[in-house]
Formats: C-alpha cells, structure tokens, sequence
C-alpha cells in the first residue's frame, strides 16, 4: 500500500481535495460548515502545505472543534491522505471492503444499493449474506442465548419504542427536576426587583435608582445518571431498559447514561446522536460483549472511582438498572455504593425481578446494596417506569 | 514568521508548547481568528497569552469570566456618577438640555471593560478571555458577534469599529459545554499534560537553578504521580512550584529525606484525600522508580 493516496485524473485540483477531505470528516461527525473549508484552505497558503506533516498539525487546529475530534484527527487525516482506509469509491473503484467507518445513511435502510458504503465491523452488514443469527423482524431475544457478543441492538429496540419511551423519560425528567430553590438569588432576569440592591446601587448615582436590578428562585436542576446492566441475566429487559434510556437521553440533555455488563461503558453520546437509529448502531459498537457475564460491584466500584467525580454530586439521582446477580463479592458493591452515596446523590435501584410475585433480595449483592438505597422499586415495563413518576417526586 | 519560528521565539520567554498548540496559535495569529484552547488545569492556557503579549510586546487585556458576567462587566457601562454630576453642574450654568444630553452620552462619560477596551487600542493588544465555560450561554453569545464582527454596538452612541484586532485566546476547562458556534468561530487547541521531554524543557527553562540529574527525578516523579488515580492530578505549574521548594531546601536527591519529600508534596496534591492516598511508601516507590 503506498504511502499517500492516489486521487484520480479527474480531480479537480487540491482545493477539491480539501474539501473532499472536510466531507470525511463531516461524515465522521465532525460539526464542521462550508466556513471551515475557505479557512483551512487558507490556513494552507500560510504554511508549507506540501509538508504533510504542517498540513495535519495546521488542519487539525481548523477542524478539530473539542478535545474528542482533536484524539481522533490524526486517523482521520491518514485515511482520507495516507491511503489507511478509503474514502471516495469514485476514485479507487476496486479497492476491497474499505469504507468510513460510522458511514451510514438512510438509503441503506431502505434498500437502495450504495456499494462499498457498508462496514465490516459494524452491525449495518446485517443483510449481508454470511450473517447467519440476523432475523431483523424485531423479536424480543429469548434469554437462553448465553452470550450475544456481538448482539444488534436495532433488533431490540425500535425508533417507536424510543419515542413512546421519550414520553415517559421526559414526564420523569420533570419529576425528578422541578426542584426550585426558596431563596432568591440575583438573576439578571428575575421575576422581582431586588429593593435592596436597588437602594445600594442608587447611592452610587446620587439616589437616583438608575439600575433595577433583579432576582428569581434558582433552579436547582436534577441530574440522572443512569447506569444499565445489559449482562446475561438482564437481556430480557434490555429492550425496555435501553428505549428507556435512549429517550431519557433525548429528553433530558443533562442526563448521563451508561451500560455494564463485565466492564463500564459510557453511553449519553452515542445516545445522543440525531439519528435514532445511527445511534442504535453506535450503541451496538459499544456493547460489545452484550450478554455476558455480570460484574456489578467492578463496574460500579470503577464508576465510584472516575466518573462519579465528575458526574455525580449533591443533585444527582443515580439510577441503577439492574437484577443484582453479581459474580463479584458483595462487600465490593457495598463500598462502592458508599462511595457513591458519600457524594451527596440519591441512588434508586429498579430491579426488574421485584415485579414478581414473592420476590425478597436475597441475592447476596442485592443485600448489600440494600443499606444505601434510597429507593428500590420494581421495573418491568415501560408502565412501570411511569409509575415513578409520583415515588421520585417524595424523594 | 512560520509556526517553527514561532515555536522557537516562545521556547525563548520560557513556554515550551507543542507542535499541536505552537501550529494552532500559528494559524490563529496569522489568520486573524480567536483561539480556542481547551486542557485540564494547570498545563499552562492562560501561559500562552502572557507570552504571546510578552512576545508581540503589546498589552494583555484579561477578561475572568464567572458565573453571571453580564455586558457591564465586560463590555462597557455609563459612567453614571459623571453623568449625574454632569447634570448638575450643567443645571447651575443654564445649559439647555438637549446639549448636556448630548455631552453626557459620548465617549468621555463611557467606561471601557475589557472587551470594549481591546478593540478600541491603537497597538493591537492580546485579548485573553479566560475559562469562558464560568460564563453564561448569553455572554456567549454576546462574544459571538464581538469575535466575527469586531465592533461592539452601544445604542445611545452608535457602532463603536475596532480600531485595531485584537488577538483574542479562549481558555475552558470543561466547567460546562461550549456552544457549536463559537468553537466553529475558533481555531482549536487542546493542551495536554507535556511528556517527559517537553516538561523536563520546561522546567530548565523556568527553573534553570535545579541540577540536571534533579531535575530529571523531579519530571519522572510528577510523571509517574499523574499516573495515580488522584482527584486533582498536578499540573505544570505544580511541578514547577515543587522543584522550587526541593531547590529551595537545598535537596538534591528525592530519595535522600523522605520527609523532606513528603512535606514537599503540598505543592503538588492539593485535596486531603490525595495526600492521604500517597503515603510516604508510595512517593518513595515513586522516587524510587524516579532515580
């Protein structure tokens, strides 16, 4: 393979190049707009772009917009210019299975063919022959599957579920948030005048009260941290679980999400993405390992440890979706939900197995989380979830 | 001036950046556009707009945004007591009031806050807005239009131009998410904590007192430290403030005193739980490692 790609005869010239190169990226999900293109093309005439090296440092300052795009630039750059995976098919017609990676439209759903578009890795090759456990109708999965590795979420969940799930996320999201402070605060657009910043300030302008300055109740916003076990045991549920959180995601742009099967995920971005079901896809990249073994007290003993820092605090509700089947040593999860609790949040556990009928946590992880919980209720369904509602809002 | 050049100048007042951040500021200078420049804290953001002031020789102009910045922190308000006073004053002379309204609202009686004050210098100054996250989404975008246009609009006045460009650098640290459209607006950089190299640069640029062999402990020690799990792992200025307390106690070999070595890390971990999690066995094992 050579070093540098070979663009065809026909090309239009290097600033077609660079802008082919801006489109990469685009489909990348970089957020980039026809502005950045004149900039990096100009940004090119004040280095020596014929250095490859100044041309990936000076386009990367241009296109990378947060620190997620800047890590993933470098491979960006080389297979669109290196030749490390190619880009444009109408350049390169018989180069092998190598597309974009995350490429994926609409048009493949719908059957039209758009050759070379597809992935090898990824789950959209799932009507390619060769895939021998894809029925793609839809169908809950029966729960004696042992291990999915690489399960394709869209099976699970629907864009409709998604949006019947939004609904509910979004009337609990109210729930959990409508937490207004008692006090007022100074607020540049408050409900009331603040008479005695008013007096104060108008001493400055000789009594005169030049400036009114204002003040309101502070929101004191809520934030969920919701965190998904999709191992073995949980599959059943997962359809429910993962529409619920796809549309808490949506509904709620402050909400955090993440999945655990035998180690941590962090979900909310994938989740996030426009289109519900490139985000299925996105989802199903991360899952990888789906159905498997369960480690809850490692995956919450290393959430305690990292995220938790940064996600968790005195107005969070940490919500724990899972059936507490642990392989892991009980005291494990015991002093990672204390860490948990100690940063002031409230935890809630939604085991889907309290739903039955005698059900007592006598699991041996479920017994010990019990201590820290502020809530353990049962959750099954999408109705269940709703039902919330009213519990969360006494918390 | 090509961005090497660039390098090498800031290498001179003692910032060792990174090809990343030295191209970064290269195109940003020479293009005219704000820079964007995110990191953890302490990696030396806020550095970069001294020296470039220092560099240009020009002022730097400092905004510290804060939750509830509003336009008359940062832009500009009316100097109200003159304009009282003013009032007065003109009431006992007999002026008529259309001429004192008209003295009252013009530049004289008009205070400049920073953003006003940058573009309004001869000399283009170095605009450094700093942890533009603090701030609310409004003053974002009160900073969108003064970013692309470059004139600040006050309504009893008129359109104030800018009269010269002022170079303008951003810092966050992730408090909160920018909006798309002023990272579109920005030329981006992200600064990371230096590799060893680099950051061993850096202190012999900074310190140039600390023996060489020390010097390399003291980078392998705070390298290896970030690699802990610490709240709030130390920064490039913690380094820095770390070596001048060894040089100052007249150490020059970490693994020599322990207690020296310990009661030095308060320049370097700065929560209780992060000096209790390094005990002195751990920052000897890491000194250990270090020499």
């Amino acid at each position: 393979m050579s070093q540098v790609t070979r663009f065809s005869a026909r090309d239009s010239g290097p600033a077609a190049r660079v802008a082919g190169f801006l489109a990469h990226l685009r489909a990348h999900g970089l957020r980039l707009g026809v502005a950045e293109t004149e900039t990096a093309l100009r940004a090119l005439l004040v280095i020596d772009a014929c250095d490859a090296e100044q041309t990936r440092l000076a386009l990367k300052a241009v296109c990378a917009g947060c620190s997620e795009d800047a890590e993933r630039f470098d491979q960006l750059f080389d297979s669109y210019w290196r030749n490390g995976g190619r880009v444009r098919q109408k350049v390169v017609a018989s180069a092998p299975k190598a597309a974009p990676k995350h490429t994926r439209t609409s048009r493949e759903q719908s059957g039209s063919s758009v050759d070379g578009r597809g992935e090898i890795d990824s789950p959209d090759s799932g009507n390619e022959r060769g895939e021998a456990n894809n029925d793609g109708d839809g169908k809950l999965v029966a729960s004696q599957v042992q291990n999915l590795m690489k399960k394709d979420l869209r099976e699970l969940v629907s864009p409709q579920d998604i949006a019947a799930a939004e609904l509910v996320a979004r009337r609990l999201g109210l729930a959990f948030r409508d937490h207004r402070s008692r006090r007022r605060k100074a607020a540049s657009k408050g409900d009331q005048i603040d008479f005695r910043r008013v007096v104060r300030k108008s001493l400055a302008t000789g009594g005169e009260p030049l400036s009114l300055p204002r003040r309101r109740r502070p929101a004191r916003p809520v934030r969920l941290v919701t965190l998904c076990d999709v191992s073995g045991s949980m599959t059943v549920y997962a359809r429910v679980f993962l529409s619920f959180l796809a549309g808490l995601l949506r509904a709620d742009t402050t909400s955090d999400a993440w999945l655990f099967h035998t180690r941590l995920v962090r979900i909310s971005d994938a989740l996030r993405d426009p289109d519900p079901l490139r985000a299925l896809n996105r989802l199903t990249l991360l899952a990888d390992g789906f159905g498997g073994g369960s480690k809850i007290g490692a995956a919450l003993d290393q959430f305690s440890k990292s995220a938790a820092k940064k996600y968790v605090n005195g107005r969070t509700v940490v919500v724990i979706l899972s059936d507490g089947y642990d392989t892991d040593p009980p005291a494990l999860m015991a002093s990672a939900l204390q860490r948990i609790k100690k940063r002031g949040c409230k935890v809630i556990w939604l085991n889907p197995l309290k739903g039955w009928k005698d059900y007592a946590p006598v699991a041996a992880g479920m017994a010990a989380a019990l201590p820290f919980l502020d809530l353990f209720a049962a959750a099954n369904t999408l109705a269940d979830l709703s039902a919330l509602e009213t519990k969360v809002a006494r918390l | 001036m090509t961005w090497t050049t660039l390098k090498t100048d800031m290498a001179a007042k003692g910032y060792i950046a990174s090809d990343d951040l030295a191209m970064a500021i290269h195109i940003a200078l020479t293009l005219e556009r704000p820079l964007l420049v995110e990191g953890a804290a302490g990696v030396g953001k806020t550095e970069i707009a001294k020296v470039l002031s220092d560099l240009r020789n020009c002022e730097l102009i400092r905004l510290q945004c804060y939750e509830g910045l509003d336009a008359s922190h940062a832009i500009y308000e009316w100097n109200y007591q003159r304009q009282l006073l003013a009032i007065r004053a003109a009431a006992e002379d007999g002026e008529t009031g259309r001429a004192v309204e008209s003295r009252i609202f013009s530049e004289e009686f008009l205070l400049q806050r920073p953003l006003l004050r940058a573009i309004r210098q001869n000399t283009p100054p170095v605009l450094l807005i700093d942890e533009i996250d603090r701030a609310d989404e409004e003053f974002e975008a009160y900073l969108l239009e003064i970013l692309s246009e470059f004139q600040i609009t006050v309504p009893e006045l008129g359109t104030l131009k800018a009269i010269s460009r002022p170079v303008v650098i951003l810092t966050a640290n992730g408090t909160r998410d920018l909006s798309d459209a002023l990272r579109r607006r920005c030329i981006y950089a992200h600064v990371d904590y230096p590799d060893p190299q680099a950051e061993l640069a850096i202190l012999q640029a900074r310190c140039p007192g600390v023996e060489t062999a020390l010097a390399r402990q003291i980078i392998a020690f705070v390298q290896s430290l970030r690699k802990e799990e610490l709240e709030k792992p130390p920064g490039v200025a913690e380094m820095l403030d770390f070596a001048a307390a060894l040089a100052g106690l007249g150490l020059n070999d970490l693994t020599r005193d322990p207690v020296i070595l310990q009661a030095t890390l308060a320049t370097l971990l700065k929560t209780q739980l992060d000096r209790a999690s390094i005990t002195t066995e751990v920052a000897q094992r890491l000194a250990g490692v270090a020499a």
